[in-house]
């Protein structure tokens, strides 16, 4: 042959793209608007709508025929931006609004699915732009279609702004009414952080950090269904072995994301900055993360080792992938949401997983307790408790956590929220009905760990 | 990665008269070069992986993709066409 890959090799790529779900899940242009800034929303929002559509025109058309030539699935093509809090500081919420929304058409117009940047870092406390922008959220989740929002509510550095923690209770709840009419659905654009990173391509978290250049392309690479198929070929293989097939597998997944990272960037003429190499799980069958789990051995996701397997396959995919790039960043680990994965929602449907396991299993992976529906009438309060806890465990882990929950309205315990599509469909699962309100009441600044004190 | 026009051609399938021919009639007409063909039967499944060249072709590669996937499936056939640097990346370092 005159280049060296085997036939088998050949037929191994092949399979992965035809019947194991490989694909690139992402490809994320980040897009830096602090030069966007004029004297009102009108103003500021038609400069931000110009420049994306001036940097982006090309992304999805340029998408599309890497996606041609290539013979690899580009799932979705998406967009971040600058936490729009530090664009709009000075700007009030009406005025936000009128961002959000040339947001929204900036999207539609360039033909990306979601664009991300709607966002605040808080850890520390709030500027007037910060408590502006975070009012605004509700509203602007409900009126537009794309715009996805975060909020950075904790660092290991800074500790945990529990002032903004409270808030974010009453946000959730807030943007959950106002989509009543479809089951909450706002809530699944709104993610609140601990330790957010600048350059994750996966929504709904993905903002341009102030830290990055002008513009840039971040990868999110999939690849749950290849890495099921590796470890059913072996139930023979103890941990450590099957350790070594996974980082092989997932070496190979992440290789496609760094070439298609790299032609995107130079079609583009924009800067590749990093592949994430995050296992993302989809509704489909077979592209679950949960299935994964199982395979190793677990009947069913949610059984006492559910952790250490997560644990072990987080570091193993990690380990592979990390040789496979020249630049790692984003988020980088196993997501386990719960109505995108269709082998989740069978854990908690055949009452194996809860809301707790799942707290548990976000010490180990990526990203936290993400798309859980819970009962409509859950308060404000337990909410705020369970971002506190989430937020607690990023900043002692020094590590990325998420919370992204949908207190779906009017809906009870096994009832189903559905919104279609990546998003999904999810059972209304338990939470803990005992009140922290006087805890979180408290308000005021967890303090940073002490080994935050590392200088 | 380069920007060269040398893709990967597979095909599988129930084995039958006249698919190399077809294949090959379809290059042919596209000026695609084929640059290597390796091909297995067993027990009566097809195999094949071919390297074309086509850096001379004025067919787009959806173009090709689509008379190729087209033709495959009168025939009964799985056929992939992908650009040579997603094997070169994912199997070689």
């Amino acid at each position: 042959m005159p280049f060296h890959i085997s036939k088998d090799e050949i037929l191994e790529t092949v399979r992965m793209v035809q019947s194991e779900n490989l694909d690139i899940r992402t490809i994320t242009m980040g897009i830096n608007i602090q030069d966007c800034r004029h004297r009102n929303g009108n103003a500021t929002g038609k400069s931000i709508y110009k420049k994306i559509v001036k940097y982006a025109g090309n992304l999805v058309k340029t998408g599309d025929e890497i996606e041609k030539e290539y013979g690899i699935p580009i799932i979705n093509k998406r967009i971040s931006v600058t936490p729009i809090a530090n664009v709009a500081d000075g700007l009030n919420r009406d005025e936000i609004i009128i961002i959000g929304k040339y947001m929204d058409d900036a999207a539609r117009e360039v033909g990306v699915n979601f664009i991300g940047g709607f966002s605040a870092l808080v850890h520390k406390g709030f500027t007037h732009g910060d408590e502006e922008l975070i009012a605004a959220i509700p509203h602007v989740l409900s009126n537009t279609e794309r715009v996805c929002s975060s909020v950075n509510v904790a660092t290991t550095k800074s500790g945990i702004n529990m002032d903004a923690v409270y808030l974010m209770g009453n946000i959730i709840k807030q943007t959950a009414e106002f989509t009543a009419d479809r089951d909450g659905i706002g809530c699944a654009k709104l993610v609140v952080f601990c330790n957010a990173v600048e350059d994750n391509p996966f929504m709904a978290g993905a903002f341009h950090g102030i830290g990055e250049p002008e513009s840039t392309i971040n990868i999110g690479v999939s690849g749950p269904g290849v890495v099921l198929n590796a470890i059913r070929k072996h139930p023979e293989m103890d941990l450590g072995e099957l350790a070594n097939v996974i980082k092989k597998t997932a070496f190979k997944v992440t290789r496609t994301g760094e070439l298609v990272g790299r032609v995107a960037s130079q079609r583009l003429g924009v800067p590749f900055g990093i592949v994430d190499l995050s296992l993302a799980p989809t509704p489909a069958i077979g592209d679950s993360v949960a299935d994964i789990l199982q395979s190793m051995g677990l009947e069913r996701v949610g059984a006492h080792g559910s952790t250490a397997a997560l644990a072990m396959l987080n570091d193993a995919v990690k380990k592979g992938g990390a040789m496979a790039s020249s630049y790692v960043g984003g988020l980088s680990g196993a997501f386990i949401p719960v109505s995108e994965d269709a082998g989740m929602i069978e854990a908690v449907v055949a009452g194996a997983l809860n809301i707790d396991k799942l707290e548990a299993m976000t010490c180990v992976c990526s990203v936290g307790l993400d798309m859980i529906a819970i009962p409509g009438d859950t308060s404000a309060d337990i909410i705020s408790g369970i971002i506190a806890d989430e937020a607690a465990i990023g900043m002692i882990n020094r590590k990325t956590t998420a919370v992204r929950l949908i207190p779906a309205p009017g809906k009870n315990i096994g009832d189903w929220v559905e919104f279609g599509g990546l998003l999904g469909r999810a059972p209304v699962m338990k939470v803990n009905q005992h009140s922290p309100t006087g805890f979180i009441n408290r308000r005021g600044r967890i303090p940073a760990p002490i080994h935050s004190l590392n200088n | 990665m380069e920007e060269g026009k040398k893709l990967i051609i597979t095909v599988l399938g129930y084995d039958r008269v006249g698919i190399i021919a077809t294949i090959s009639a379809i290059l042919a007409e596209s000026q695609v070069n084929i640059l290597d063909i390796s091909q297995t039967i067993l027990q009566g499944f097809f195999t094949m992986v071919m390297v074309v060249d086509m850096s001379n072709s004025k067919a787009d590669i959806g173009q090709l993709r689509d008379l190729l996937v087209e033709a495959g499936r009168t025939l009964g056939l799985e056929i992939t066409l992908q650009h040579e640097d997603i094997f070169k990346f994912m199997h070689r370092i």
